[in-house]
């Protein structure tokens, strides 16, 4: 497949890997976090961990905007599903993440009409489609999806859909960012950076980290090859000295990201004082509402929503899994009460979860899988 | 970054989820790890995780929800919770596509292959079939993987009120050829119709009957280690047809669904390879789940690889674009053979000799550690674990 299949060389993969191997200080721990769930997949799926030595581990950050949502803020959801002539559309990652008393799919089963689309642009044909019914988008994920919730605001405005209208739960991925920086258990040595989201918002949102944390971030793409060479390039950067942001994926990021992009966010969406993340807490100017200008196609002021958090079960420990302080098998809960079938964490739900993609793609312990596929 | 950085703003009232709790609860119960403190910590996991695998299936959901028709982990929880659990008996334990049935003894027996399936595939009509042909070719596969020569089968429809009888035409005739094609009879059948709204259209049930001639036994615990893993053709090709015509995604490939008769090719496998040791027709789960299944079923672990797995290049686009992975696409008229390293060369040769056989490939091989473990050798050049499916990527697709 082209544009694809040149990324996923292995030939090239073993190149880079020598020379990873040789960028590394004899007895020196390195970890690097990758911000994006994206990345954690891409990681798991083609195996990429046999690739770096045993003392390069990735840590596995929040950038799964499904692991991000708290359960109270999914009990809201189904409170608006549950309402007369609502149809709840969502995308389908979202279907199976249980809140305080079940899962979209657990609702959609008790009667709900709960819908699974693949952009917010088929929740708006839906809209059209069923004027007598009041159609709600759960809008869910980092600056990478804004866009496109925003243009659908518009259009929907534009073309007076007045029952069409958007849950949001938009986050911004810098405040993550920083509350992981300033969590006083981590040791990292640098991020590899979220690809899709700088797309929007572009490299220079980054910089306070290499200025004023000292970490090194490379901006990579999602395909295996983007990500080893991110992490050589992290490398480099250790073993020559310098600490600054810089752009592995330039075929796709721009540095000073989509301006038209964050024009269309500005103009239908502001932030929110406080947001809650699933195991980062509460984090000011953290997440985006809909504008008052917009307020007939805002969820929350249409719906009386109940607002009430569910507090995580103790043994749940997400939130030290999305700050990469614990890998997740340290979890005590991991593959035991939480599995992918019967998640707790929603880190164990999309397959973009650090729990759910090592439960799925590397459960078992490296020696082993190594001795089974030797030819 | 805490709660407490923003004042009397948020919100105090919380709750708890008591269903957590309850399952978090369920699994300390099952305590520390007496006697294996010697093991890493990592292993130790690994272990308990291995005990909550083995499990007793459970369904704890209060109600059905699309995943239990997915075919992947939630199906098997509700087949073994609820169905197996109350028709217990040694023919249906072993969870093979047809039963065995035996008539008559000593020199008269006859042995027979009986099974039965549904069909709710949306949309009825699509590429390179419908729901009639899938129907019968259905059926016709489940008796075929059984090592049977298919011999007749039912027609049961459930038809919603509004129902276009040109459309049922369309249906019924498409079964005809398909039962004349595979050298079947439709010898008996049954109509219900229910009200609009309360189905979609046409759902239609086939049962069949074949007569086993052939003295293989085909079951997937007796994979072992260094057998051979074959699959019959490109794989992937109905779910993503399926998925393709169903108008939502505004994506169109050059692609028609793979649906066929496949006992003639299992006829032509079993008599070129008769230690064969499992057939199995990839449709809902695709090849992964089968897989999954022959190294449960077998305690042994199944290594694949990814580049020698054929996949059309349409396929494998539309999977990229849509984010799943071809190995869990249904197909309907590719199957999965497991075969003794000393009969693999004929048994692809055999597959190789029919038309329907002519794309088969070898992709991986049994081997011994660690058991139940599906692992891929990606092209990428790395590994990883291909489990079970959970949840539904593609809902009705046959």
């Amino acid at each position: 497949m082209r544009f694809v299949d040149e990324f996923r060389d292995a030939e090239k993969a073993r190149v880079l890997s020598a020379r990873i191997a040789e960028l590394c200080e004899p007895g020196r721990q390195y970890k690097f976090m990758e911000v994006c769930g994206g990345h954690t997949h891409t990681i798991y799926k083609h195996g990429l961990e046999d690739y770096l030595p045993e003392t390069v581990s990735l840590v596995h950050g929040p950038g799964c905007p499904v692991c991000v949502i708290p359960m109270g803020r999914l009990d809201d959801a189904i409170a608006i599903a549950e309402e007369p002539d609502v149809i709840m559309t969502s995308f389908g990652d979202m279907m199976r993440v249980p809140g305080g008393r079940g899962s979209f799919f657990d609702s959609n089963a008790a009667g709900a009409d709960i819908r699974m689309v693949y952009s917010p642009l088929d929740s708006l044909k839906i809209a059209r489609q069923n004027p007598d019914k009041r159609v709600v988008f759960m809008a869910i994920g980092f600056e990478t999806t804004a866009p496109s919730t925003a243009m659908t605001v518009l259009r929907a405005a534009a073309e007076g859909l007045e029952n069409f209208s958007i849950f949001c739960n938009h986050v911004t991925i810098i405040p993550a960012i920083k509350a992981i920086l300033d969590s006083p258990d981590l040791r990292l040595d640098g991020f590899i950076g979220p690809g899709h989201v700088s797309t929007v918002i572009g490299c220079r949102p980054y910089e306070f980290i290499a200025r004023e944390h000292g970490k090194p971030l490379v901006c990579a793409g999602f395909e295996p090859l983007d990500i080893l060479q991110s992490v050589y390039m992290l490398l480099l950067q250790l073993r020559e000295g310098r600490c600054e942001v810089e752009n592995q994926y330039a075929r796709v990021v721009p540095w000073d990201g989509n301006p038209k992009a964050l024009r269309v966010i500005g103009e239908t969406m502001e932030l929110r004082p406080y947001f809650e993340w699933r195991g980062l807490g509460f984090i000011s100017q953290s997440a985006l509402q809909v504008r008052e200008k917009y307020a007939v196609h805002d969820a929350e002021r249409i719906f009386s929503v109940p607002g009430v958090r569910v507090a995580d079960p103790k043994a749940c420990q997400c939130g030290e899994v999305l700050k990469g302080v614990l890998k997740p098998w340290e979890c005590k809960v991991f593959g035991t009460a939480c599995t992918p079938e019967t998640p707790i964490g929603t880190c164990m739900v999309s397959s973009e979860g650090a729990c759910a993609a090592y439960y799925n793609f590397g459960r078992f312990t490296r020696e082993r899988v190594k001795e089974a596929t030797r030819a | 970054m805490t709660t407490q950085d923003l004042g009397a703003n948020i919100p105090t009232r919380s709750t708890q989820a008591g269903w957590a709790e309850q399952a978090v609860a369920e699994a300390e119960r099952e305590g520390p790890h007496i006697g294996r403190e010697h093991l890493s910590r990592e292993q130790q996991v690994m272990e308990r995780i291995d005990r909550a695998r083995a499990r007793k299936a459970r369904v704890k959901e209060p109600r059905i929800t699309l995943s239990h028709g997915a075919g992947g982990k939630a199906t098997h929880n509700l087949i073994d919770a609820i169905f197996l659990e109350a028709f217990r008996n040694p023919e249906l334990e072993q969870l093979s596509d047809a039963a065995s049935v035996q008539v008559g003894s000593g020199s008269n027996q006859v042995r027979l292959a009986f099974t039965t399936d549904s069909y709710v595939v949306s949309p009825l009509f699509f590429p390179g079939g419908d729901i009639g042909e899938l129907a019968v070719n259905g059926t016709v596969n489940d008796l075929a993987m059984a090592g049977a020569r298919p011999l007749v089968i039912s027609a049961g429809f459930i038809l919603e009120e509004g129902f276009p009888t040109d459309d049922l035409r369309r249906v019924v005739a498409s079964m005809a050829a398909a039962a004349k094609a595979a050298g079947v009879q439709i010898v008996t059948g049954d109509t219900k119709v229910v009200q609009r709204g309360k189905g979609d259209g046409c759902y239609i049930n086939t049962a069949g009957i074949g007569v086993r001639e052939r003295p293989v036994e085909l079951n997937a615990a007796n994979a072992a280690p260094g057998d051979v893993i074959l699959v019959s053709g490109p794989i992937g090709d109905h779910g993503i047809t399926v998925m393709l015509a169903r108008g939502e995604l505004d994506i169109s490939a050059d692609i028609v669904s793979d649906t066929a008769p496949l006992h003639e090719l299992t006829a032509a496998l079993l008599d070129a390879a008769p230690a064969t040791r499992m057939l199995r027709d990839a449709t809902r789960g695709g090849v992964a789940t089968i897989l999954n299944e022959v190294a449960a079923a077998s305690k042994t672990a199944i290594v694949v690889d990814e580049e020698s797995v054929p996949v059309r290049p349409e396929v494998r686009g539309a999977s990229e674009l849509l984010g799943i992975d071809p190995l869990y696409v249904a197909c309907e008229g590719r199957l999965v053979a497991v075969v003794p390293p000393e009969q693999a060369d004929a048994a692809l040769a055999a597959l190789h000799g029919h038309p329907l056989g002519d794309g088969a490939a070898v992709i991986g091989r049994v081997v011994a550690d660690p058991p139940g473990l599906v692992l891929l050798k990606t092209t990428f050049g790395g590994t990883r674990i291909v489990d079970m499916l959970v949840g539904d990527p593609l809902p009705r697709i046959c």
